[in-house]
């Protein structure tokens, strides 16, 4: 249902490293969350996660920009510890972009004030230019004639798109994307979905939660299935779906395809 | 050319339904009950507005200077008209009152902008205002400088105070009140407990008791030889007071932002006070619009209360009037007109916030 063109593979992965967690884990209360989690993330990789609604991957990849905290072990992005310190913090968040389900705009700004406000007031960018590069990047997610709406006035496929380009405008070297098509419409999906493709072509690393296995198929070369807090499997897409080794995955693919 | 088809598909709704029989007939006479009551409150209105017509309009006497130039027969505003001055300055000297006018005047002139929906500087001039015009204020009001000789304070009455006392305790209230909401939901457990503690105390309070408190308990505590106004101590009080109850409606806003929002901004890499001023606060403040006016307007009646520990504001000073021996008798008139002056700036506030929901509304929430 989207574009048929694939990233050009291995070439945009790099073996430089973009995150690494060591034996992270994490409780709510008494529950607990993640339960030694080990992974390692290269520069331009495309990583889908995968798994039953309570497993833990939304945790997971909000302990990557310290939306949720790691309460053991390790969380070291592009050389930054996540530590309580919030200097490293807002680092971390400025450099890593986070697309929501449900999409999470400003709804007291215009689309042009929503993708400039933290150029302006987290990178310091004079105005004008921020609002230039914001007009760039609504360019590219193909809804400029938007820009002076409020994300009130759009449809739920277009303030996805807007949400992508807010995180993009903060020049992101790491996109993580929560469950980005669940909450929309079927007809709006494939817009998104193209322009997470585009993104994807264009060597970002990204981790997507979603449950597109088409979209997994396709863009990310490298498929993980986490569940009850644990990554249960890991491999590129094509072994994934078509030899899935552990009983667990075969019963989750299984109930998805 | 004619085009039937398209012509038949106009067709004019029920004539019972439009203009004003059918308006009447929906809205007065839906029903026998609703008959009856739209009778009984016609009765009711031909029974109260025209003998209060004749006595407020026709009947009543506006010009003279003494209470012989009033006949009895309707409103006496000769009362008001020639106690006027007094209602509005207080006992300020008459050759300085021109200050309060100024003053109120550079005020209306500095504001009137922010009133403006297309004017686009409205943050920065807001902001100048509220840094530079107190000083403006000061020295206009009570003087001292630049040759203007001093005014104490227990001079100041009747609106001006009202408005001063009012004025400030708004301006002042609402950025206390907006600490103490965000320090009530504050992660550090020893700033929620302060500001838990600290509200639910002033809440627990009657005004009234703040104010005697200031004026009477207050300079108690002070070591000798410091004194404080006693305007000012009042000021304090009223501020203190109001900004709990402010808190309690800003906190109600910062509760209907969906945790999404906060979470946005964070992921951006905006900073707590960032997220707050940038994200949160302008969001939760409109939606509460309608309870930080309420607050505003209670605090703007509730300045009468001074009058317990001697100042004399609108109402005080209107009230004190009753006594004049010249003028024994007048008290409805005086309380029909300081209860009219207290409507119409209520109601501009009411008005007002009314205009500025409609101007932020942008279309449906997250």
């Amino acid at each position: 249902m989207y574009s048929e063109k694939t990233p050009h593979d291995a070439s945009v992965v790099t073996d430089e490293t973009m995150i690494e967690m060591r034996d992270v884990h994490k409780w709510f209360g008494q529950f607990h969350v993640l339960k030694g989690i080990d992974l390692t993330v290269y520069k331009g990789e495309r990583i889908v996660i995968c798994g039953p609604s309570g497993s833990g991957k939304s945790t997971l990849i909000r302990c990557i920009n310290h939306l949720e905290t790691h309460q053991r072990g390790q969380i070291i992005i592009d050389g930054t510890e996540l530590s309580e310190d919030l200097k490293d913090i807002e680092r971390v968040r400025s450099e890593v972009g986070m697309v929501f389900q449900h999409f999470n705009l400003f709804p007291h700004l215009t689309v042009l004030e929503n993708l400039s406000l933290a150029p302006v007031w987290v990178r310091g960018m004079p105005r004008r230019d921020a609002e230039k590069v914001a007009r760039e990047y609504l360019e590219r997610v193909r809804i400029p004639e938007q820009a002076d709406k409020y994300p009130g006035q759009l449809s739920g496929g277009q303030q996805q798109r807007v949400a992508i380009a807010r995180s993009l405008c903060m020049g992101p070297r790491i996109m993580l994307f929560d469950e980005p098509t669940s909450a929309l419409d079927p007809e709006m999906i494939k817009e998104v979905l193209d322009v997470m493709v585009e993104l994807a072509e264009e060597g970002m690393t990204m981790l997507c939660i979603t449950h597109e296995m088409g979209f997994a198929r396709t863009v990310a070369n490298r498929v993980i299935f986490m569940d009850e807090g644990e990554i249960v499997e890991e491999n590129a897409p094509s072994e994934f779906f078509d030899n899935p080794r552990h009983e667990r995955t075969k019963l989750f693919l299984s109930q998805i395809l | 050319m004619t085009q039937p088809s398209q012509r038949s598909l106009v067709v004019k709704p029920p004539r019972a339904s439009v203009g004003v029989i059918g308006w009447l007939r929906q809205n007065l006479f839906s029903s026998a009950l609703n008959t009856v009551f739209t009778l009984l409150a016609g009765y009711f209105l031909y029974v109260s507005i025209p003998p209060l017509i004749q006595w407020a309009l026709l009947d009543a006497d506006w010009i003279g200077d003494s209470r012989n130039d009033c006949t009895g027969e309707g409103a006496c505003w000769v009362f008001i008209a020639t106690r006027f001055k007094q209602f509005m300055y207080g006992f300020y000297p008459d050759t300085e009152q021109w200050r309060v006018n100024a003053a109120f005047l550079v005020l209306a002139c500095l504001t009137a902008p922010l009133f403006v929906e297309r004017f686009r500087y409205k943050m920065s001039l807001g902001l100048a205002i509220i840094c530079g015009y107190p000083f403006l204020g000061y020295i206009l009001f009570y003087g001292g400088f630049l040759g203007l000789p001093e005014v104490e304070t227990y001079l100041w009455g009747g609106l001006m105070l009202t408005l001063v006392l009012a004025g400030i305790g708004i301006v002042l209230a609402l950025p206390f009140g907006v600490l103490l909401a965000l320090g009530r939901r504050s992660k550090m457990p020893v700033v929620r407990a302060a500001s838990v503690t600290y509200i639910e105390i002033w809440r627990g309070v009657p005004l009234i008791t703040v104010l005697f408190m200031s004026s009477v308990m207050l300079p108690l505590f002070f070591p000798e030889g410091v004194t404080l106004d006693k305007l000012l101590r009042a000021l304090i009080g009223i501020v203190l007071f109001q900004s709990a109850y402010m808190a309690e409606v800003v906190r109600g806003g910062l509760q209907a932002i969906p945790r999404g929002q906060y979470e946005a901004a964070e992921a951006l890499g905006l900073s707590y006070w960032k997220n707050m001023t940038l994200v949160i606060l302008p969001q939760a403040l409109k939606i509460v619009i309608p309870g930080i006016v309420n607050t505003f307007i209670a605090l703007f009646k509730d300045t009468t209360l001074v009058l317990i520990i001697g100042l004399f504001d609108l109402l005080g000073i209107v009230q004190q009037a009753f006594a004049d021996p010249d003028w024994l008798g007048f008290s409805v008139e005086g309380y029909v007109f300081s209860g009219l002056v207290f409507w119409l700036f209520c109601y501009g506030m009411s008005r007002y916030s009314q205009t500025l929901e409609r101007r932020l509304h942008t279309g449906h929430a997250p």
